[in-house]
């Protein structure tokens, strides 16, 4: 995996991370305003980033959740098992 | 349903084969209080929940371990990666080859396979909630004890110190979920 796709994946994983953690927040707060902002943007970040790198190294999601380009390159290595962050 | 990622939650690094980890390390995917019990623990216990927060709670934290699960699970295998039988033997791993070579099984460290009577499912909420409760403790002390191990592989130590956070985060959640119901219990007797 090249240095840039490692970055980028890296850089996902963080903002995912933050979704995760502000979701599990607003379980519990579902009246914060603030945590649900912050949910809001970070969601926006991580789209916007997961659509870079499907546009650029193949589909993240499967079963429809993002289009996937010619030839299917969702059987492509590295699984996420297979990579050497 | 689950949308499958095909990234990890959290970069599972490790600095070098090791065999030693990858045994200790195995306690945490099938043990009473590792990552798959938590997680199906925690996703059956759902549909019984009686308030819109301890469900959510449940389904979330649920789905957030099975993310682990699978960091866990890479952890292993690149342990295990390159591992030549004799060093497999020598972490008394031979018992484990002779049935699984190098494949990933959900037992503890000693070999014990993953069984559902190490769960619970009482029906009541504040029952489950307390064991979930202490369910992440345990877990939380298991990856202290297995961060002490890893001492001389920075790149482990580091994805268990992830792991250990959540489990700290996943406690106190899930307290706010067991609050949320006794408030629930407590309004519905008022009014
Ligand atoms: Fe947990």
């Amino acid at each position: 995996m090249s240095h840039d796709q490692l970055a980028l994946l890296h850089e996902i994983q963080a903002v995912e991370f933050a979704c995760i953690d502000l979701q599990l927040y607003l379980d519990t707060h579902p009246d914060d305003h603030r945590a649900l902002a912050d949910y809001n943007a970070q969601a926006q970040k991580m789209a916007s980033l997961k659509a870079e790198y499907a546009e650029r190294y193949g589909p993240l999601m499967h079963f429809g959740h993002e289009p996937a380009g010619y030839a299917w390159a969702w059987v492509h290595e590295p699984w996420p098992w297979e990579i050497a962050y | 349903m689950w949308v499958y990622e095909k990234k990890l939650q959290y970069p599972a690094k490790v600095s070098k084969k090791d065999p030693r980890m990858a045994k200790y390390l195995i306690t945490q995917y099938g043990v009473p209080d590792g990552e798959l019990a938590a997680a199906l623990r925690y996703l059956n216990q759902r549909y019984t929940m009686p308030t819109r927060q301890a469900k959510a709670v449940c389904n979330d934290i649920g789905t957030e371990e099975l993310a682990h699960l699978e960091i866990i699970a890479t952890l292993v295998y690149k342990l295990l990666k390159g591992a030549t039988l004799e060093e497999l033997k020598a972490v008394d791993l031979g018992g484990h080859y002779a049935e699984h070579d190098r494949a990933l099984f959900y037992t503890d460290a000693t070999g014990n396979p993953w069984t559902a009577t190490y769960i619970q499912a009482k029906g009541d909420p504040l029952a489950d909630l307390h064991e979930d409760m202490a369910a992440e403790q345990k877990a939380r002390a298991t990856y202290e004890w297995l961060i002490n191990e890893a001492h001389d592989d920075p790149d482990l130590v580091d994805t268990l110190r992830f792991l250990r956070e959540r489990e700290v985060v996943h406690f106190q959640r899930f307290g706010e979920a067991l609050n949320n119901v006794y408030e629930e219990a407590q309004r519905r007797r008022i009014f």
